[in-house]
């Protein structure tokens, strides 16, 4: 099985100055195969360095990562990554964009051609593939950037911010597509948002990280993922336990700013 | 049509923006009177601008003025030019005489001469009185210096004028009056000879080719009476500057004063010095002995004759006099030795008619300039440029030994010969038309230079752009000569590359290598992070993200450059031609400009902004062509 399996990481950055920051001390998970992620904290508690370690951008201090037994040592295949941006390549067309990843397999062009249909399909984007990327709107980037990230079939997707930038209908009508991806696929997904109530709509698992250094601060197992994939996700907002989950979360990360705040003053 | 029509219908045209930019002066003026009245008892703002109507109407005319003049005058008054040129040649031969009397200057040229050799002689005696020699070689230097100056006054008596001068004088006054006679009579010279009419007919007319700008054989009747009395005039000018106001004692008295004072030289400590006193002396006894300085009034006869003359000549001119100041107001028509032209400040506005006449004739690939064309074909054999790709020295790799000469002085040709024969192009082969000439060579050699410039340099800026140690390594040698103006460098390089095409695409190659780097360079540094990351995880290797990502990403800045070089290079290009060089538009401005042709000058001022702006145009659509999600990323 796929299994990520993160084991004492830590993180320390060096300063120009000397000093170093501690962006992660010490973490520990274990993300089973097919298990839904979403990654919430105040700004700076080391999420995207986190996530960075995961993809393999960076390498931690101390501590080791695996992605299925295998040590994480540098980029890979199979952790396909989503940007807030999207960090679409705007000279080439919304197909050229999915398949990029099978054609730097040395994949033609003309044998990528079903499978990039049947990726916008699924992505809501049909007929779009001769697009120029830079005339889409937000969303529709987004979904270009998950098709792309997903025709290379990896076994974990990680989630920079990706719905950060979107206004609040786009993101809600993406979110349902996360969820479905998820259920259809059956993919491990690892979320980093800003936002507690997507936190708590696209996590199967919710880790709450603390700063200073980043750490795991407090884990949840929640059922409103599965729920959102049976009923419109306007109705599991509404229900009082989604309503107490968001409140107690919010003040425990508002307690958090404020004690940075406080630090500094 | 008839050139009749054409001249009317191009004067209405002429006539109607004069007045319509006198209209706009008028109404302009009133914009103004209503500013004032809006400005207490209305909306301030509804008036504004009044006096930009005025301005406008007053430059438009001044333009229309300077530019059209010249074209107008020959449409409108196709002899006035000739004639002028004829006036022009009295006033030259004239120009010695008049300058002696106070007609062109302001003192009698007598009076002036003694003015100034009295300063020089003044001058000299503080240096004798400052000097350091002995005092006994002053006193002596001091009363030869009182010795000049007195011959020099003896020149303002009446007695010192000869009898013969006084003959001389007389006559030639009664000379001149003469011709103002002639120059009075209306039927002088009479009736032009069968030699004459010829002569002007056959001369190209004002405007017709342009080896000449104005004809200059008289061809009406007044232009052959000035013609004729400026042939006189030379005779009595050159008869009035033998008339020297000397005599045989005279010149003797200024020999002895001048060993005299060699004389007091002395060969001491003091040698410098009176050398120097002697020279100083013996340069105003120089001018003494020209014998330029008349009594005051002993020129009078032929000063009253010349005023006559004057007078006479004037009244002559006639309708010439508006002319000159109406049609050429950039400056006046003046005779050279060989040809008259249009001189002065204006000078150098192009003339319209004569500038699109310049290039037709340039144009024409028998005529072009220097005896190469503007831009046209020549049949060039295949083999000869395939020649230029293959190095010669292929042929000293094949074994063996270049062929001797037998006996009998046959040259067998073996292997050897026949691969050097292929490199050098020397076989028969069928011939192309490839494209030639001035403007050719010059886009080529721009052309030649940013694409090298291009292919070394945008993979060195983005190899710059993205390892540490390549720019370490690269940025100081390129910001080593880059600061340097390019043309500081050109007179090194075409030294050391020779002045054909090597070095000027050498140094349009130097100018346009550090832009492309800098501009991949910065290209590269660019490229947003999560694009690389986003490639990387999608499995792209290293070389790939070069290719795929950093390269496109960059495109925007190096096309950017490319558009930047192009133009650096083409100004670059222009000066390097004036420097060295036998073909190209910049050596054609460069002739242009030995020669004073104001017309070819402007042709290639107008060619070079048209090919500019071509350059400009053609990138600016290459790259809304190529990266139309500039800015939108």
């Amino acid at each position: 099985m796929s299994d990520l399996v993160a084991a004492g990481l830590d993180m320390t950055f060096p300063m120009p100055d000397g000093d170093s920051v501690h962006a992660l001390k010490d973490v520990s998970f274990t993300l089973k195969q097919g298990e839904l992620l979403s990654v919430l904290g105040p700004s700076g508690c080391g999420k995207t360095t986190l996530l960075n370690l995961i993809a393999g951008f960076l390498l931690p201090t101390s501590g080791s990562l695996s992605l299925g037994g295998e040590e994480i040592n540098g980029p890979g295949v199979n952790r396909g990554m989503v940007f807030q941006q999207g960090a679409l390549f705007e000279w080439l067309t919304v197909a050229e964009n999915v398949d990029f990843g099978l054609r730097m397999k040395g994949i033609k062009k003309k044998q990528t051609r079903g499978k990039v249909e049947e990726w916008l399909e699924i992505v809501g984007l049909q007929g779009f593939g001769d697009t120029p990327t830079y005339q889409l709107s937000g969303g529709m980037q987004q979904r270009v950037a998950l098709a792309r990230c997903l025709i290379n079939d990896p076994d974990l997707i990680l989630m920079d911010e990706p719905l950060g930038a979107l206004d609040a209908l786009t993101r809600e009508k993406m979110q349902s597509l996360v969820l479905k991806i998820w259920k259809e696929t059956g993919k491990t997904i690892m979320i980093i948002t800003h936002s507690v109530e997507e936190a708590l709509l696209l996590g199967e698992r919710l880790f709450v990280m603390a700063p200073r250094p980043g750490r795991l601060h407090k884990e949840y197992h929640l059922p409103f993922a599965e729920w959102g994939l049976q009923q419109d996700l306007r109705d599991v907002k509404a229900e009082a336990e989604f309503g107490t989950n968001r409140d107690e979360i919010l003040s425990m990360i508002w307690n958090m700013e404020e004690e940075i705040m406080g630090g500094n003053a | 049509m008839s050139p009749e029509t054409v001249r009317y219908i191009v004067g209405a045209l002429f006539i109607l923006l004069v007045f319509s930019f006198i209209g706009s002066i008028v109404y302009g003026r009133r914009v103004v009177r209503t500013e004032v009245t809006d400005a207490v008892f209305g909306n301030p703002v509804r008036a504004l601008g009044g006096w930009y109507w005025v301005i406008t109407g007053v430059c438009s005319i001044l333009l229309l003025w300077f530019y059209f003049s010249w074209d107008a005058a020959r449409a409108y008054f196709p002899n006035s030019a000739n004639e002028m040129c004829q006036v022009a040649r009295v006033d030259s031969e004239l120009n010695a005489l008049r300058s002696s009397f106070p007609m062109q200057s302001r003192l009698l040229k007598s009076t002036s001469f003694l003015a100034r050799e009295g300063t020089q002689i003044e001058k000299a005696r503080r240096l004798i009185s400052k000097s350091g020699i002995d005092p006994a070689l002053r006193d002596q230097y001091l009363s030869a210096a009182d010795t000049v100056e007195a011959m020099l006054f003896t020149r303002a008596s009446a007695d010192s004028l000869s009898a013969e001068n006084k003959i001389a004088i007389d006559e030639l006054a009664l000379r001149i009056d003469e011709a103002t006679a002639m120059l009075a009579d209306p039927s002088f010279p009479g009736p032009a000879t069968e030699a004459e009419i010829k002569a002007a007919a056959e001369q190209p007319a004002w405007g017709e080719g342009l080896k000449k700008e104005i004809p200059d054989i008289p061809n009406t009747d007044r232009g052959r009476k000035f013609f004729q009395i400026s042939q006189e005039m030379s005779a009595i000018t050159a008869d009035f500057t033998k008339i020297r106001n000397l005599d045989d004692g005279f010149i003797a008295e200024v020999k002895t004063l001048s060993d005299e004072l060699k004389g007091l030289q002395t060969s001491g400590d003091d040698a410098e010095e009176t050398k120097a006193l002697t020279k100083s002396l013996d340069k105003i006894l120089k001018r003494v002995d020209d014998g330029n300085i008349f009594p005051p009034t002993a020129l009078d006869p032929i000063e009253n004759a010349m005023k006559l003359f004057n007078a006479e000549q004037n009244v002559q001119k006639g309708n010439l006099k508006l002319l000159d100041a109406l049609a050429f107001p950039g400056g006046e028509i003046r005779a050279g030795s060989t040809a008259c032209t249009e001189q002065g400040s204006g000078r150098w506005l192009p003339k319209p008619s004569d500038t699109l006449t310049s290039l037709i004739e340039i144009s024409d690939p028998t005529v072009g300039f220097k005896t190469v064309p503007l831009l046209w074909y020549e049949w060039k054999p295949v083999g000869e440029m395939l020649a230029f790709f293959i190095p010669d020295w292929v042929a000293d790799l094949v074994p063996g030994e270049y062929p001797r000469h037998t006996a009998s002085g046959v040259i067998d040709a073996n292997l050897k010969t026949k691969v050097l024969n292929f490199a050098t192009g020397n076989y028969p082969s069928f011939s192309v038309p490839v494209p030639a000439g001035h403007l050719w060579d010059s886009i080529m050699r721009v052309l030649a230079g940013l694409f090298l410039g291009i292919v070394l340099g945008v993979p060195l800026g983005l190899f710059m752009g993205l390892s540490r140690f390549a720019k370490g390594f690269f940025d100081p040698l390129i910001e080593l000569y880059r600061p340097v103006p390019p043309l500081a460098w050109a007179p090194l390089i075409l030294t050391i590359f020779g002045i054909n095409d090597d070095g000027k695409i050498f140094l349009l190659f130097m100018v346009a290598f550090a832009i492309m780097v800098i501009s991949a360079r910065t290209g590269a540094t660019g490229t947003q992070l999560s694009k690389i990351h986003a490639a990387h995880s999608l499995g792209a290797t290293n070389r790939q993200i070069i290719r795929r990502v950093i390269l496109p990403n960059s495109l925007p800045e190096i096309l950017t450059g490319i558009r930047i070089a192009i133009g650096v290079c083409w100004g670059t290009l222009v000066a390097a031609e004036m420097l060295a060089g036998t073909t190209g538009i910049g050596f054609i401005e460069n002739v242009a400009r030995k020669q004073s042709n104001y017309e070819i000058i402007w042709v290639t001022i107008i060619l070079l902004g048209l090919l500019g702006l071509l350059f400009d145009l053609i990138m600016r659509w290459i790259i809304n062509r190529t990266i139309p999600w500039r800015g939108k990323g």
